[in-house]
């Protein structure tokens, strides 16, 4: 009996690990604008849910093989990004911190509707099915598997790209001090517009592998928009690093959770162990 | 069904609930979480009618205690411990998500997803049952609802008035140097709290009377906490009419366009609602009826 529950609480806690590389992806575009602009897009998760639309409409409706309709999913997002910049967050840039906050929310609200007009509220399915994969008396998901992989080689090529390169070094250096980077020669503006279509393009690439595993309609980003940004805050709002080890403890939490109980409360668990770690961390694990 | 006394009803209530977001809101204390309240007072209160057959007046008690022990468990450490701005925003919006989890994972008691309805009590030939809160006739309801709306203005403009509002906003401006005047920030923010928690409640337990129906999404988690903040700001978050002008504006808005387009393009208003809220913080941040009566004032001003 005690071996039977030990094998699939395992299947818990590994499933959690593979979670937690897809959380961890979501969290990294928000982190990385965040760090950058010091903006906290509340419409993060509905750019996500543009990116799988885009997905679902060019591979299913027009028939584009399905990796070249996720990189044109991830240019959209991207642009999406560098728009939302452009037109709603620099009009904001000098304004008061929460007004920043509550304008990407009336996004929220505008491209939550924009889909329910365009799309309509029936849940699309993109009818790919990745196998899943046993392993001993173990069963994953290979969608969940991929999203991993992607997660972690995600991270680590804007890890290259922000150490490696002058544009990713000057990214840093503007987070680090906005002030005095234009007179070393940086543009803000110009660094804050390649941000933002970066941080659209990570929003992209989650949406890519969102889409492998889940069902497509327009409120898809308030069931995952939430924990995004507990991940985040969690860790230390616009600390990569804390956002990713944030996420693989908030995993464990749901999938844990979720085996014990239901789904609902390992949500709930995740949700009350962030409350509680605010009030003794109040700027996230890994926060200055 | 009597259309415009309906919507009048939602109108008054609404504009309630807004204006018991506002108080704290307009103080620099924006909370995404006031939908954790208004669905503790709704659900509370039906789950214990409906399961234990206890009055809504008893049932409100309960939901007042609870609400104010969830209201002092997160604002305590919250206002202790200086979580502030976007912080304080997320904590609070974790909060409204366990609410709304938490009705949801408890299914077998509250229907889950599916919502819930008060077991009637009206039966026939009877128009109102106080003791279970029910009452057939809209006028009823509006008479509830209007002397609720009018104590809730009663309320912003007692702590409008009062010394409370300029240590909250001493403390808003400044934290650091409003303590060290010798105003008590935590114990300030935390009477706003209570009080701002405790009539959003009340809301919850009016709207679940009223619809005699309840929703997790329609009473609690982000969706309805993000649609307080943006009710307030559409009207005017620093001005009492503000949160009524925005609960009006956003239904009429809505029921608008249902009556010019009919049912032909569903979440048309909410699309044109999301552009106005953009254009409102980024142009009009003080709202319609803030900005309405700066313009007005400044054209009495160059007149006289």
């Amino acid at each position: 009996m005690s071996d039977i529950f030990d094998i699939y609480l395992l299947e818990g806690v590994l499933n959690g690990l593979l979670l937690g590389g897809l959380l961890a992806l979501l969290s990294l575009g928000l982190n990385l604008v965040f760090g950058v602009i010091d903006v906290v897009w509340i419409c993060y998760a509905e750019l996500i849910m543009c990116g799988m639309y885009a997905v679902y409409y060019l591979h299913v409706q027009y028939h584009w093989p399905l990796l070249l309709a996720m990189l044109a999913a991830i240019g959209v997002v991207a642009v999406l990004g560098w728009l939302l910049h452009q037109l709603v967050i620099r009009p904001v840039l000098h304004a008061e911190p929460i007004n920043q906050l509550l304008v990407t929310g009336g996004v929220l609200f505008f491209l939550q509707a924009a889909a329910t007009l365009a799309f309509g509220i029936e849940f699309k399915n993109l009818g790919v099915t990745l196998p899943s994969v046993r392993l001993g008396e173990m069963s994953f998901s290979a969608a969940r598997l991929v999203a991993f992989g992607a997660a972690l080689g995600g991270v680590i090529a804007l890890y290259l790209f922000l150490t490696r390169t002058y544009l990713g070094t000057a990214i840093r250096a503007i987070s680090q001090d906005r002030s005095i980077m234009p007179l070393m020669g940086v543009d803000p503006a110009r660094i804050f517009a390649i941000t933002s279509a970066l941080g659209g393009a990570l929003a992209g690439l989650a949406a890519c592998l969102l889409v492998l595993q889940y069902d497509i309609h327009p409120a898809i980003g308030l069931s995952f928009g939430p924990i995004t940004f507990l991940i985040c805050v969690l860790g230390g709002l616009g600390n990569m690093l804390g956002g990713f080890i944030a996420a693989f403890i908030f995993a464990q939490f749901i999938a844990v959770g979720g085996f014990f109980f239901a789904v609902e409360w390992g949500y709930v668990i995740a949700f009350i162990f962030f409350i509680a770690v605010m009030f003794w961390r109040p700027r996230g694990i890994l926060g200055k | 069904m009597n259309y415009p006394l309906h919507l009048a009803i939602l109108v008054l209530l609404w504009g309630y609930i807004y204006t018991s977001w506002s108080l704290m809101g307009r103080l620099g204390l924006v909370s995404f979480g006031h939908g954790a309240f208004m669905g503790i007072g709704a659900y509370t209160v039906v789950m214990l009618w409906n399961h234990f057959g206890l009055t809504p007046w008893i049932g409100a008690l309960a939901a007042f205690a609870f609400t104010a022990v969830v209201a002092l468990i997160i604002g305590y450490p919250c206002f202790r411990f200086r979580i502030v701005g976007h912080y304080f925003a997320l904590v609070t919006l974790a909060l409204s998500e366990v609410v709304r989890l938490i009705i949801v994972a408890a299914r077998d008691y509250t229907g889950g997803s599916l919502g819930a309805t008060p077991n009637g009590a009206l039966v026939e030939g009877t128009r109102a049952s106080l003791g279970a809160l029910q009452f057939a006739d809209k006028e009823v309801w509006l008479a509830i609802m209007a002397a609720f709306w009018a104590g809730g203005l009663w309320v912003w403009r007692r702590v409008d008035r009062s010394m409370a509002r300029l240590a909250l906003q001493a403390i808003s401006e400044e934290e650091e140097a409003a303590a060290s005047i010798g105003i008590h920030v935590t114990r300030a923010k935390l009477r706003i709290t209570l009080i701002s928690a405790l009539m959003t409640c009340a809301g919850g337990i009016l709207y679940a009377q009223y619809q005699l129906y309840v929703n997790p999404d329609a009473v609690s988690g982000i969706a309805i906490s993000l649609q307080m903040v943006f009710g307030v700001i559409a009207g005017g978050m620093f001005v009492m009419l503000g949160p009524t002008v925005g609960a009006a504006f956003t239904l009429l808005l809505a029921e608008g366009l249902r009556l010019a387009f009919g049912n032909r393009y569903p979440a048309l208003d909410t699309t044109i609602y999301g552009v106005m809220l953009v254009l409102f913080i980024i142009y009009m941040p003080k709202g319609i009826l803030g900005a309405a009566l700066e313009l007005w004032r400044r054209r009495s001003v160059l007149t006289t």
